[in-house]
């Protein structure tokens, strides 16, 4: 049985029509990608997952439990978090608050300061700033923040979304390094990138969407060297 | 003449210096001469010429104008620097008191030919004779040499060395200030030994021209003494040990003045005292829902009316008491009933946000307010009559230093002292960084497993909680609940507390609420006008310290996010990823 089970997903931003039936897959250990352009719906993807966004049809299955009478804050519980687009770390409080934000729903301190002291590790430089309102931080520096602090509640499925938007090429090598080192721990994530040649890199599968429709589904290496792919998505004429 | 050569590139810059000091002073005088025009024309300097502010020397009316002067000649000043000669300084100083001057001088020539009063109240000749020194109007040239005179008095008194400059200004400023308050340090002074002192002073209106001469003096030497950025500098040169050894009688100190200040003050300052402590306790209960939950509730006064009417009707001895309890036995209740109307009208609101929520809460408070007052609840809250005869929650003699105000002073002061302690133990709490997580991103709180409903409502119900106990004393304090006394400036004043002290920040709450509280209670004898100095401050705070007079750490923080970013250490370049 997959990890998370996406079938036939539709979502609605008014009157307008977002997802029209999306259904994907992730396996235990995987990393898939949701490639595609802007307006394509990787985002509302990600957010109907979540449950930030509710869906007018379709399911969402976590090891065959259905998901759509589950209220948001309680996917954390289960495994599913998600890192938004955007970082969004919570500007006016500390990285450690922002830290233990992350673990609103552990309730053993032990756990929680040793959570910390991974996300440090992964981290060091977020150690430098543990004391420091992290609406100072660089973007950079609150990206990591946004991925320990989804860590922090140990989650089995990680949702994380544009993790290299707008950073500098150092940077965005970095972030993806991390992902493949969240992965190697054991972490299944599903991965939303504008940057298609490196998500598709460090994934195993991967999924084109288009106008709220799966366009293709392959693994990671065939859509890499599939001809409209590359025309498309890879920025090759 | 056209240019048909090109001029040197040299000649435009030095030609723009020196008109630098033409073109600010005018530009200052402008301003300066458009506050003067609007003292005048609002009423403010002919109703405050028959009150003196040093008796037969000069009055609150005509001070009005030479503090619009004198602005304009500081400002000229200040903006130039070190940019003008100090000749030029001066000479733009008195451009620009001349200026503002001949704004006025206009204006009474304006008005020796054209009746303005239709449009502008004030513009009688009344005004022209303060503008003129009784002159009438063919002494219009009277403001702007007066004007002259004073804005370059003013621009020389900047080019004057540091420390004499804040001698003087501290003087002048003193003398406004004791001016000001004259009334409030004489009436208690007259009851007590310092009775003679007090004659030598103060006149009965405004200061005895000795009594000014001291207060100049004191705040000549006093101010440079003790001005903040030099008791700053000593502290900081103080080791983190002696700064905690003294922290501590310095506290104490603090403390005990806090506890005495009842002891020196007459029956209507010890209202405006117990005043403030009330919208201190209301203020830090706020700061709970706005400061850390970000919910703008402006149906405060929703809960501050369950709060007063459920005390009064509980304990109320006359017409509409029901039970007659103790003050004591009543808050309790008061302070459920209002978190249940806390949960109860936080319900509908969970889905709004920001703009919305306010709108829908300031609703609630109408719909109170209105219900109060209503023929439908009046066999029960008596309509327009309000409920009267609510006891005091200490029953003292009435010679007893504790009776009156005095025992709400204290009964504010220590709930506002829990509430502190709550405040502060909750930021550093896991519900505390819950509530701000929802005021920075609800989604995300809610994807990191905040319960968002949950938290929201206990926000309600804890900021509820603190406008029932709010309104609960408020009701002893006065002995009597009106519908008029639940207006939406309750409301308003206690948000505008919490800004203009500095948001999340508990000292700030306590200036925030002298400031806006006690000055214009203070300040009554200048009737409709304080509201003028509410609004200017208000006005004046957002534009120049939008972190309010005390900021928290954060704040303060946020405050200087651009410096952070600008630090090459935090730019994302200089991230070494590892």
């Amino acid at each position: 049985m997959a990890l998370l089970e996406v079938e036939d997903l539709h979502t609605y931003y008014g009157n307008i029509h977002a997802l029209k039936g999306i259904s994907l897959t992730v396996e235990e250990g995987e990393i898939v990608t949701l490639i595609g352009t802007n307006g394509a719906g990787k985002t509302t993807t990600l957010n109907t997952i979540s449950r930030l966004l509710t869906p007018r049809q379709g399911t969402v299955r976590l090891e065959g439990q259905d998901l759509s009478h589950v209220p948001a804050h309680r996917l954390v519980t289960m495994g599913i978090v998600q890192v938004p687009e955007g970082r969004r770390v919570f500007a006016r409080l500390t990285v450690e608050e922002n830290l233990r934000m992350g673990a609103f729903t552990i309730k053993d301190k032990a756990v929680i300061d040793e959570g910390i002291e991974r996300g440090y590790t992964m981290f060091p430089r977020l150690k430098e700033r543990s004391k420091q309102v992290s609406g100072t931080l660089s973007g950079g520096e609150q990206q990591m923040l946004a991925m320990a602090r989804a860590l922090m509640a140990k989650p089995r499925l990680l949702l994380l979304d544009e993790p290299s938007m707008g950073l500098a090429p150092t940077l965005v090598e970095f972030i993806f390094e991390t992902i493949t080192s969240i992965h190697a721990e054991g972490v299944s994530i599903l991965l939303v990138e504008q940057n298609a040649l490196q998500a598709l890199a460090v994934a195993s599968r991967g999924y084109v969407l288009q106008t709220g429709k799966v366009l293709m589904a392959d693994t990671a290496a065939a859509l890499a060297a599939n001809e409209d792919v590359r025309r498309a998505y890879l920025g090759e004429i | 003449m056209t240019a048909v050569t090109a001029p040197p590139p040299t000649v435009a810059p030095i030609a723009s210096a020196r008109d630098l000091w033409l073109s600010v002073a005018i530009r200052t005088g402008l301003i300066a001469g458009a506050t003067a025009l609007y003292l005048c024309l609002t009423g403010i300097v002919p109703t405050f010429d028959s009150r003196p502010l040093i008796r037969d020397v000069i009055t609150l009316g005509q001070v009005a104008l030479v503090v619009a002067f004198m602005a304009a000649g500081l400002g000229t000043a200040i903006r130039l620097g070190t940019q003008a000669s100090p000749g030029r300084t001066v000479l733009g100083g008195t451009v620009a008191g001349l200026i503002a001057g001949a704004m006025l001088s206009a204006l009474v020539l304006l008005g020796s030919v054209v009746d303005l009063r239709a449009m502008f109240l004030h513009a009688s000749p009344a005004l022209w004779n303060v503008l003129t020194f009784e002159m009438g109007t063919s002494g219009f040239w009277v403001p702007a040499a007066v004007g002259a005179v004073l804005g370059g008095l003013a621009a020389a008194i900047w080019l004057l060395p540091g420390a004499l400059r804040m001698s003087l200004l501290a003087g002048l400023a003193m003398v406004l200030v004791m001016g000001l308050f004259a009334g409030l340090l004489r009436a208690p002074m007259l009851s007590g030994p310092l009775s003679g002192l007090a004659r030598q002073l103060f006149a009965a209106e405004g200061l005895q021209p000795i009594g000014a001469l001291l207060s100049f003096a004191a705040g000549a030497i006093l101010v440079p003494l003790f001005r903040p950025s030099r008791i700053r500098a000593r502290a900081q040169r103080l080791s983190r040990e002696q700064r905690r050894v003294t922290a501590v009688p310095l506290g104490g100190v603090l403390l005990l003045l806090v506890l005495l200040l009842p002891l020196g003050l007459g029956p209507f300052v010890a209202q405006v005292v117990a005043l403030i402590a009330l919208y201190v306790l209301m203020g830090l209960g706020l700061n709970i829902t706005l400061g850390l939950a970000g919910l703008l509730d402006l149906g405060f006064v929703a809960f501050f009316a369950v709060g007063a009417y459920t005390v009064g009707l509980l304990t109320s001895t006359g017409e509409y008491g029901i039970a007659q309890w103790s003050f004591w036995a009543a808050v309790p209740v008061a302070v459920v009933i209002a978190m249940l109307f806390g949960v109860v009208l936080g319900l509908p609101l969970l889905g709004m946000r920001g703009d919305y929520l306010a709108i829908a809460t300031l609703g609630f408070g109408e719909i109170i307010r209105i219900l109060a007052g209503s023929d439908l609840l009046k066999p029960w809250l008596g309509g327009p009559r309000g409920i009267t005869n609510i006891p005091k929650p200490l029953d003292v003699g009435p010679d007893s230093f504790l009776a009156g105000p005095n025992q709400i002073y204290y009964i504010a002061l220590a709930c506002a002292a829990v509430i502190a302690f709550v405040a502060w133990r909750l930021r550093a709490s896991r519900l505390g960084r819950a509530w701000i997580a929802i005021r920075e991103d609800e989604d995300v709180a809610e994807a990191l497993g905040v319960n968002l409903v949950q938290t929201k409502i206990l926000a309600y119900m804890l900021g509820a909680a603190f406008a029932g106990l709010g309104g609960a004393i408020f009701a002893s304090l006065y002995g009597s609940v009106f519908p008029s006394s639940i207006q939406l400036l309750v409301s308003i004043n206690v948000v505008a507390i919490i800004i203009v002290g500095g948001m999340g920040s508990i000292p700030g709450v306590v200036v925030g609420a002298i400031v806006l509280i006690g000055l214009p209670e203070l300040f009554r004898e200048f009737s409709e006008y304080r509201f003028l100095f509410y609004g200017a401050v208000l006005i004046l705070m957002m534009r120049f310290r939008p972190e309010g007079l005390i900021p928290s750490r954060i704040g303060r923080q946020e405050m200087h996010h651009d410096a952070a970013e600008d630090d090459p250490l935090t730019a994302t370049a200089a991230v070494e990823p590892s």
